[in-house]
């Protein structure tokens, strides 16, 4: 028994490093989802184009190219990153871009007649973007949110390889303590689909609370 | 020096020069990879859907559960489980051919989403109409059913395609020699990981950018009603 807990001992520690490493990279992801998805349909050329290139460039190369090239290209340019913050911010852009696609896609496909309304009734371009548009257009990105989170739950395997003693970390130590591949790593894969579930769980929460805010739930029920 | 190529570091730019056939090799192998992952997680992927569709549960539920659990854990974790598990039954592979069993599998899970999704979609009629003509079910996927869904399939599948091309720097962790795993051994023996990085980063931008291009060239060229199966 004291054996069994040695060897759940790494992979439990590994996981609240996973979890750590999730929930921060999802926030900071969503940030810049938001921030470089309304960039993209900005009038301004400059905060266009950058969002379009930081969009274009995240979603177009390996996430595990990107982090690589923060943690072992920039030091020889003078930026040393922690691993930590590597990991973070390769994840955190990463995810981000593909947020970002989301975001647009939802914003323009709340109907032209929300804006010809709110333009009618003299609102500020801000305002109807933050009271009018968003709103409605957040409940439509909790779907693909939610597959994005389990995708960056599953991204987080990544930092493994830049040296962060994560769960997929802790598999290979646990693989080399015991000699059995088997149960480190059948029990790692269990562990990252239990997450997997819970969060999925967590974003349909926020699903639902975010339509009864917004009021759309009641609309559907009504058809 | 790499594949019998030798490198010139005088000087970044000679350097990024010297190395490009040398990336150009890795990135061979990075779409060999994709080549046989996608064929693999295609046919996985169909197979995963329709037994997932199966009218008993006996079958259907352990389908849908593996389908799930492929879908919902990490690629990387995956690799190290076929790639260190395997031999334990002995069953030896090459490391490329274990990294391409990996995507494929990974991305069945996916595949098979859409297979489901694209057949899902079919109208109940085009099966009613079948059943009144008498047709066999294996005549009514051929003629009927596959022709209809394969324009709803081909967008997304184009889309995995793309995705699973990044995915391949993946099995650098398993010593597969593609892209990025030869940029490292460069950087390694360099000491200068800066401009292999950016390369391999630049030409995977490349590579993805057109390959989303031919895809959505595709798409365009499909006929909205269907391709019928000769």
């Amino acid at each position: 028994m004291d054996e069994l807990q040695e060897l759940l001992r790494p992979l439990l520690r590994g996981t609240v490093v996973t979890v750590e490493l999730a929930v921060i990279s999802t926030v900071l992801g969503g940030i810049l989802a938001f921030a470089a998805g309304i960039g993209k349909l900005s009038g301004n050329w400059l905060i266009k184009g950058l969002a379009v290139i930081y969009i274009e460039v995240f979603r177009g190369t390996s996430l595990l190219v990107q982090m690589f090239w923060l943690f072992f290209a920039l030091p020889l340019i003078g930026i040393s990153l922690d691993p930590f913050v590597a990991g973070i911010a390769a994840l955190s852009l990463n995810i981000g871009a593909y947020g970002a696609e989301v975001v647009r896609g939802a914003i323009q496909a709340v109907p032209v007649g929300q804006y010809e309304a709110a333009t009618a009734v003299n609102f500020t371009r801000r305002y109807t973007l933050w009271n009018v548009v968003l709103p409605q257009a957040l409940v439509e990105m909790m779907p693909p949110f939610g597959n994005l989170v389990v995708q960056n739950l599953k991204d987080t395997a990544l930092v493994s390889l830049i040296t962060l003693t994560d769960l997929t970390f802790a598999a290979q130590t646990v693989r080399n303590l015991t000699h059995e591949s088997i149960p480190a790593f059948t029990a790692t894969l269990v562990i990252y689909f239990v997450l997997a579930m819970i969060f999925l769980a967590g974003m349909r929460a926020l699903e639902r609370a975010i339509a009864r805010r917004v009021g759309v739930a009641q609309e559907r029920a009504r058809g | 020096m790499l594949f019998g190529i030798p490198w010139d570091t005088s000087s970044n730019l000679n350097f990024a020069i010297s190395i490009l056939p040398i990336l150009l090799r890795g990135l061979w192998v990075t779409l060999q990879a994709t080549v046989l992952g996608f064929a693999i997680a295609l046919m996985l992927g169909l197979v995963l859907a329709i037994l997932r569709m199966a009218p008993y549960r006996i079958i259907s539920w352990p389908v849908g559960l593996f389908t799930e659990f492929v879908k919902n854990t990490p690629l990387l974790v995956q690799l190290y489980f076929l790639y260190f598990v395997l031999p334990d039954f002995g069953i030896v592979f090459p490391a490329f051919l274990t990294g391409a069993i990996a995507l494929g599998l990974q991305y069945s899970g996916y595949t098979a989403e859409v297979y489901r999704a694209g057949i899902q979609a079919i109208p109940r009629g085009q099966w009613s109409a079948a059943t009144a003509l008498n047709m066999p079910m294996l005549l009514t996927y051929r003629h009927v059913v596959i022709p209809q869904a394969i324009p709803r399939i081909v967008p997304a599948m184009g889309n995995y395609l793309v995705s699973m091309l990044k995915d391949t720097a993946i099995l650098s962790a398993v010593t597969v020699m593609e892209m990025l795993n030869v940029a490292n051994i460069i950087g390694d023996r360099t000491f200068r990981y800066f401009v292999p990085l950016t390369m391999v980063g630049g030409l995977f931008l490349v590579v993805t950018l057109l390959s989303s291009a031919l895809v959505r060239f595709l798409e365009a060229r499909l006929p909205k009603d269907g391709i019928p199966l000769k």
